[in-house]
């Protein structure tokens, strides 16, 4: 039942060792010592405090050690919370100063136990087990530092996360009693259960100068946007309950209420709905015929059906989070946990971490005033939506929610982001769940844009010691209208390029670059002598391809710049018999590569080949001295998510892939080499990025019956 | 035996207990908690006092109702100072109070109520409207400027609508004056809402006032000039790394930060420049700097600069906001900004780190060090974020205004409020409209995002204008080829035929479901209704007499699968600039590119059913349905507004090329005189609403991979398209 059981097996395995003459010792022994505990765990400790180390301080005190600080009555007290503190107004940003991490550092106060003048503890509860989870997450984690005078943020060892159990005058007091307090800068307050009967302020109600609030349940009127910090009520079942795992999709509930705290006014109004929908609703109460404590709270029940909690949450679609005497309920989590989607009803509640999350991805927010069109409301969204918000719900529980450690971190993150709001989490960062994050593809070049067609490309000529063939490339090439500049990478270390004079005169500048090494990604390397935005990488013995081909091709890449755009198209396939991937060349009806022995592509390509590449797959491409235009292609869909561009009809292209032999033998190895290479890059990838289409770019005109000499790109797929 | 028994049972009950409690302190906390938990202890989070209080408490509904009496004035919410009721009835309108005679209104103030008035938002009827604008000129408030409107006061109390200000939305661009230029507005705003430039987080109320960019008179009313940004440069950096060039304030509000800038300057990479020069009594003040900062100033033009500078600083003026902002968003220069406590434009929805630098005024000697740390991957997302948001909420002052609508609209109507990816990306909040789905993956835009792909079947929707009279009829053979396709979920034929429906069984058997609709108007945009029936995101939009075969219906769909944002047709159009008449002109002749693509035989997606519905103005849907012309046009505008880019011509066969050109079909309104001369009007018409011309060339065409090669038929898919 509890796993102090299972050590209890220990015991009968000590006895046959002791002596007879011992036991009324040892009997007498374990008396005290128990009497002892269970006196101490009953008066003071039980059940939520603490007794061992608290380990976020470097000297290990525990509360017993901790010193005892007694607060004089005249002591000062903080003025309440400024409304219009602002970070730049009432936070010190000079504390946390420039550092290259982008990371503020956090400062704990030691433990300290404040009493009153007449020895009162200032809190019933002390330091609570959750305060302290917190405080030992911040000092495990990247944030913490001992020393107070780097600290930019600091966090009182005094714990205010409920209300209930201070006392809000001597709290404050003690808070102003810390040595680095100075009006509150740059302090921050935990707090979950804010506010007292009648009342319940939305807000913390010591007064604190102005250390931020890190609180659960404010209220639009109480939050200081941009200062404070929204954070979730912490459920403790969280720790407690391990629910299965839950696919989105159709439960058997379509709304559920779990909540016990709901005012007379809601249930009714929550009972006429189950009047009107009937089986579709399930509305639970707390159970009259248990007793209270840990039983009750496991269960729920509904005209003395009994069902456990919370694992009925996961049955249904939609779970209500009503507002009870505070806007923050710990419900929030049990529901997020189940995977159920959350609608909250709570009027001017501020959520839970809403300057980052994106609550609409997986919460429905419905006004208190509409709660009996809550029916209606939600049968309005798309089953997909509510898909998505079920995997998006049970998300956030897990990367915010689910311990004391990842909402104290999260709080930390977001006023980190807001100090160094140049390094700061993205949108996508905070709010796509990991499957998301997979599956999703933002191109680094995601405005859509035509780019003129003045500035025209820069053609990149890889070669080792073809010169004539490589004269003659450069030739045909010079005659495309949009050439900028022509670049020849001069990859023969051991013979120099022929004389300057021996160069075809060409009406654009010609440039040669030698390299260090004999390598296949010189040819993709960002060379500043690249001033265009559009490459064309181009072989020394590709001579077929007409003027109008290659301006055409140029006119397709402006109209997708993030594509690769070329001629020789190439296939990816699934084979069966093999389970693996192959390369296939033939005449085939779809397209998922393009060879780059001639293609277009934006520059940023060649930067991210060079420098972005995943993996091993530069080197690997460079000591194989093949696939370059694979990994090319891989890289390209991969962070695109687009497929290349294959423009023009097929013409015989002598064998591109093959550089010195032609011969079936060869032929073949280079194919079963280029298998190889789409296997071990898919691996590497982890995925298949690759994009198969069933199209190719020709001119609007092409092979129209139409004059030729009026078509824009009369000379294409000539053989 | 017994003895050592009982001994053996006490001895182990003790050691448990013991154990149970040394364990429950000395455990790690997670596994004591879980541990204590089971045994049932308090839990802090659990007010069982507060619930048996809460429910003896007043009524929610009453404190609801307290809630609006006490806060209010700078504590105003929509909870508490918006009516919500007003606009349940007729949904978002907006009335805009007539003009007063004699009342001046700024050129800037008029742009702002034009743009309402032609919105769809607009009602001229106080009584269904949901927010009201005044007529009033409030955007100046600046007691010493010429624009400065006195006694607003008590003309705007003896408004009889004003109700204390409630639903209104009053529009400000400067409040204050010299010397403290405080953001008091000069008379008491009641419950309105505030759509002011420059406002600080102070005075702003959340989710309650809009924050909108300072923008000049001569601001585009509708349209906008584009971003500067024609491509993408790697490496991202420009000639110089951040610039200013801007007045300093000798005395005053908001000196400090510019006074300091010359720390900074370095005159090489980092090139603030200021001047002293402004008012007519600088002189009176200037300082020791001041000629060296001025004869400094002049070297450098400001235009070059903001055209050559990877980071433009945006530092606070008199009030928090300039100009410089707006001009740096525009010429693709990363405002990095330097105004501590303004709540930066349209901050609702807008995700500023993605398109700013947020400096800190405090920090102004860590800002180069700062702006140099920026990696380049993020400059080029920073740099591109500038344009798309210039071009889809600043360009004009239409757009400024339909911003802060829709951002109200938002809030009003909670349920269908766009979510923060649709406002931060392509196409903008402006064209994603959240009425049409709450789920993201019902749009055309965010397949990507998501990591999903569109649903993989199409909806054919065939418009029927000529009774059903032979089984002969192209749209009967039409309908059979269109059923045979792989990708074909069903067909909708809108029967908009004044003849009544033909009976059941007029209709062939196909596979796929035949729902016939009977229009309910007979007009041609009724071909453009979102109908419900259509279930697949793709949707097939075909002419009665459009001749199609089945292979080329499925490639166009393989096609529009790698497109789905864009529509995906067969016979194109294009359009020119007609120097002599200076107008647009319209062509129909084979042209080696095109900008449009006829709805007659075209896939794209169901959203722009949406969006041509819903988005466009009466006045052009009515006019396309005068005419029963250039409904083609109107769908080629608006997608090309949307997506900035042409649309895609597939290949087609030949012999449908010339029914398209109106040869064919007897009834064919393409065989009328005036058809085209309409078109020609159409366009200029449409250009001039969408404030500029939507439409992009494109010169290439898509083709089966295997089109016309040199290859053995068989080997080909799509061979169909290839026979005559």
């Amino acid at each position: 039942m509890y796993p102090s059981s299972k050590y209890s097996s220990r015991g009968p395995a000590l006895i046959p060792r002791m002596k007879i003459k011992h036991r009324i010792y040892y009997i007498t022994l374990f008396s005290v010592v128990l009497l002892g505990l269970i006196a101490t765990g009953m008066f003071q400790f039980w059940p939520h405090s603490i007794e061992s180390s608290a380990d976020w301080t470097m000297d290990k005190r525990s509360v017993h050690d901790a010193p005892l600080v007694r607060l004089p009555v005249s002591s000062p007290i903080p003025e309440r919370g400024d409304l219009s503190c602002r970070m730049h107004t009432c936070f010190d940003v000079y504390r946390c100063g420039y550092n290259p991490k982008n990371r503020i550092k956090v400062y704990i106060y030691p433990l300290q136990r404040f009493v009153d003048e007449v020895g009162v503890p200032i809190s019933s509860t002390g330091l609570s087990r959750e305060y302290n989870d917190l405080l030992s997450a911040i000092s495990d984690s990247d944030f913490y530092t001992d020393d107070v005078s780097r600290a930019c943020l600091f966090i009182p060892s005094i714990d205010v996360l409920n209300q209930n159990s201070l006392r809000v005058r001597e709290t404050a007091q003690a808070l102003a009693m810390l040595p680095r307090w100075d009006k509150g800068m740059n302090h921050l307050l935990f707090n979950m259960l804010p506010g007292g009967p009648p009342d319940y302020n939305t807000a913390l109600d010591v007064p604190r100068d102005r250390a931020l609030l890190a609180g659960g349940g404010f209220s639009t009127w109480t939050y200081r946007q941009g200062y404070d910090v929204s954070i979730p009520v912490y459920s403790p079942l969280s720790a407690d309950v391990e629910l299965p795992e839950r696919q989105p999709g159709p439960r058997r509930y379509f709304i559920l209420s779990s909540q016990t705290a709901i005012h007379r006014e809601y249930r009714a109004e929550l009972e006429r709905l189950k009047e009107e929908n009937g089986e579709a609703l399930l509305l639970l109460d707390k159970c009259s015929n248990l007793s209270q404590g840990a039983a009750s709270v496991r269960k729920r029940c509904c005209k003395g059906q009994v069902y456990d909690y919370p694992q009925i949450l996961q049955e249904s679609s939609f779970c209500v989070v009503l507002r009870g005497a505070r806007l923050g309920q710990a419900a929030l989590s049990d529901v997020l946990q189940a995977g159920c989607v959350p609608v909250i009803l709570a009027d001017s509640y501020i959520l839970p971490f809403s300057e980052v999350l994106d609550w609409k991805r997986a919460s429905v927010v419905i006004p208190e005033e509409k709660l009996s069109e809550m029916y209606t409301i939600l049968k309005s969204i798309p089953h997909r939506q509510v898909e998505e918000m079920q995997r998006q719900a049970q998300w956030f529980w897990e990367a915010y929610f689910s311990s004391m450690k990842a909402i104290g971190l999260t709080t930390l993150q977001i006023i980190n982001d807001r100090i160094y709001p140049y390094a700061a989490r993205s949108y996508e960062q905070w709010n796509n769940p990991p499957v998301v994050k997979w599956a999703s593809v933002n191109s680094p070049l995601f405005l859509p844009l035509i780019p003129p067609r003045a500035p025209g490309f820069t053609a990149v000529v890889l070669t080792y010691d073809r010169v004539e063939s490589l004269f003659r490339v450069i030739t045909e090439i010079s005659k495309v209208p949009s050439l900028a500049k022509l670049l020849v990478v001069w990859n023969n270390q051991n013979k120099s390029p022929p004389e300057e004079t021996l160069w075809p005169k060409i009406g654009v500048p010609l440039k040669v670059v030698r390299t260090k090494e004999n390598k296949l990604s010189n040819r993709f390397f960002p060379y500043d002598e690249i001033e265009t935005e559009a490459v064309l990488a181009i072989d020394d013995d590709i001579i077929m391809l007409t003027s109008d081909e290659l301006q055409f091709g140029y006119e397709v890449w402006r109209e997708f710049p993030d594509r690769l755009v070329g001629y020789p198209g190439r296939l990816h396939l699934w084979d069966h018999e093999m389970g693996k991937w192959k390369y296939e060349s033939e005449w085939t009806n779809e397209v998922s590569m393009v060879l780059t022995g001639a293609a277009f592509y934006h520059k940023y390509f060649n930067y991210l080949y060079t420098y972005k590449m995943p993996g091993d797959i530069k080197n690997w491409v460079d000591a194989h001295m093949n696939c370059e235009d694979i990994a090319m292609n891989f890289l390209v869909a991969n962070i695109t998510g687009k497929a290349p561009i294959k423009v023009t009809p097929r013409k015989k292209f002598k064998c591109p892939e093959c550089t010195a032999l032609d011969g079936l033998s060869l032929d073949q190895t280079h194919m079963v080499e280029r298998s190889e290479c789409i296997n071990k890059f898919a691996s590497v990838f982890g995925t298949m990025p690759l994009k198969v289409v069933e199209h190719r770019a020709d001119p609007v005109l092409y092979k129209d019956d139409f004059p030729e000499k009026l078509k824009s790109f009369p000379n294409i797929g000539s053989l | 035996m017994q003895a050592k028994k009982r001994y053996l049972i006490l001895l182990s009950a003790g050691a448990c207990l013991s154990l149970l409690f040394y364990l429950g302190f000395e455990l790690p906390p997670a596994r004591r908690g879980r541990h204590e938990r089971g045994g049932g202890g308090r839990r802090p989070w659990e007010d069982r006092t507060d619930t048996e209080e809460y429910n003896v408490h007043i009524s929610p509904r009453q404190k609801r109702d307290v809630n609006t009496s006490v806060y209010r004035g700078r504590r105003c919410r929509m909870e508490s100072c918006f009516d919500h009721s007003l606009c349940q009835k007729n949904g978002f309108k907006v009335y805009v109070y007539p003009q007063q005679k004699g009342e001046k209104i700024s050129e800037s103030y008029q742009n702002i109520l034009a743009s309402i008035e032609s919105s769809r938002f607009y009602t001229s009827d106080p009584g269904q409207a949901c927010l009201f604008i005044l007529s009033l000129d409030t955007l100046d408030r600046d007691q010493l400027s010429p624009q400065y409107v006195h006694n607003l006061k008590t003309k705007i109390q003896s408004l009889p609508l004003w109700n204390d200000g409630r639903n209104h939305l009053i529009f400000n661009l400067y409040s204050g004056t010299w010397p403290d230029y405080t953001e008091d507005l000069g008379f008491d705003i009641g419950q309105a809402m505030l759509a002011k430039a420059s406002i600080s987080t102070e005075n702003f109320r959340p989710n309650f006032d809009v924050s909108i960019p300072l923008f000049s008179k001569d601001h585009a009313r509708t349209g906008g000039d584009r971003g500067f940004l024609k491509y993408n440069t790697i490496p991202p950096f420009r000639k110089y790394m951040l610039v200013f060039k801007g007045k300093r304030y000798l005395t005053g509000i908001g000196s400090d930060t510019r006074n300091a800038l010359y720390h900074v300057h370095n005159a090489e990479d980092v090139v603030l420049l200021t001047t002293c020069k402004h008012g007519k009594d600088w002189k009176k003040h200037k300082d020791a700097r001041c000629d060296k900062d001025n004869a400094e100033y002049d070297k450098y033009d400001y235009k070059e600069m903001l055209h050559n500078s990877t980071f433009c600083l945006v530092p606070r003026g008199r009030r928090l906001g300039s100009f410089r902002f707006l001009e740096a968003l525009q010429a693709a220069c990363v405002p990095v900004m330097l105004s501590n406590g303004w709540e930066l434009p349209f901050s609702e929805i807008i995700d500023w780190k993605t398109a700013a630098v947020i400096g800190d005024e405090r920090l102004l000697l860590q800002i180069p060090t700062t702006v140099r740390s920026i990696h380049q991957d993020k400059i080029l997302s920073l740099r591109q974020q500038t344009q798309f948001l210039w071009e889809a909420y600043f360009s004009s002052v239409e757009k400024i205004v339909l911003t802060t609508l829709e951002i109200i609209q938002d809030r009003v109507l909670e349920q269908g409020s766009r979510s923060p990816l649709m406002w931060n990306s392509h196409p903008g909040g402006l064209f994603a409209l959240p009425q049409y789905s709450s789920y993201l993956g019902d749009f055309p835009f965010y397949y990507a995002t998501l990591g999903i792909r569109p649903y993989p079947k199409f909806t054919a929707v065939i418009h029927a204008v000529s009774p059903l009279v032979s089984q002969s009829q192209p749209i009967l053979k039409l309908l059979v080829s269109v059923a045979k396709s792989q990708y074909c979920a069903q067909i909708i034929v809108l029967w908009n035929s004044d003849k009544p429906l033909p009976a059941k069984h007029r209709w062939p058997a196909t596979s796929v479901p035949v729902i016939v609709i009977e229009g309910e108007n007979k007009v041609m945009s009724s071909r453009f209704l979102p109908y419900d029936t259509i279930v697949t995101d793709a949707v097939l939009s075909l002419d009665e007499d459009t001749v199609l075969s089945t292979t080329e219906v499925d490639f166009a769909f393989t096609v529009w699968q790698s497109f789905p944002e864009r529509i995906v047709g067969y016979p194109a159009r294009s359009h020119f600039w007609d120097g002599n008449k200076e107008r647009w002109g319209y062509t129909s002749k084979w042209t080696n590119d095109y900008s449009m693509v006829l709805t007659g035989a075209a896939i794209y997606h169901r959203y722009y059913h949406f969006l041509y519905t819903h988005f466009l103005p009466v006045s052009l849907k009515a006019m396309v349905d005068q005419l029963a012309n250039c409904e083609d046009i109107l769908m080629n505008f608006l997608v090309s507004a949307v997506t900035k880019l042409p649309p895609i011509k597939v290949t087609q066969k030949k012999q449908y090329k010339e029914t398209m050109m109106g040869q064919s079909s007897r009834a064919s309104r393409w065989a009328d005189p005036d058809h085209f001369a309409q078109r020609q009007t159409c366009m200029n018409k449409f250009a001039s609403w969408f404030g500029a011309m939507p439409l992009v060339h494109s010169q290439m065409r898509l083709d089966p991979v295997l089109f016309k090669d040199q290859v053995s038929i068989l080997r080909k898919k799509y061979r169909d398209i290839e026979r005559l």
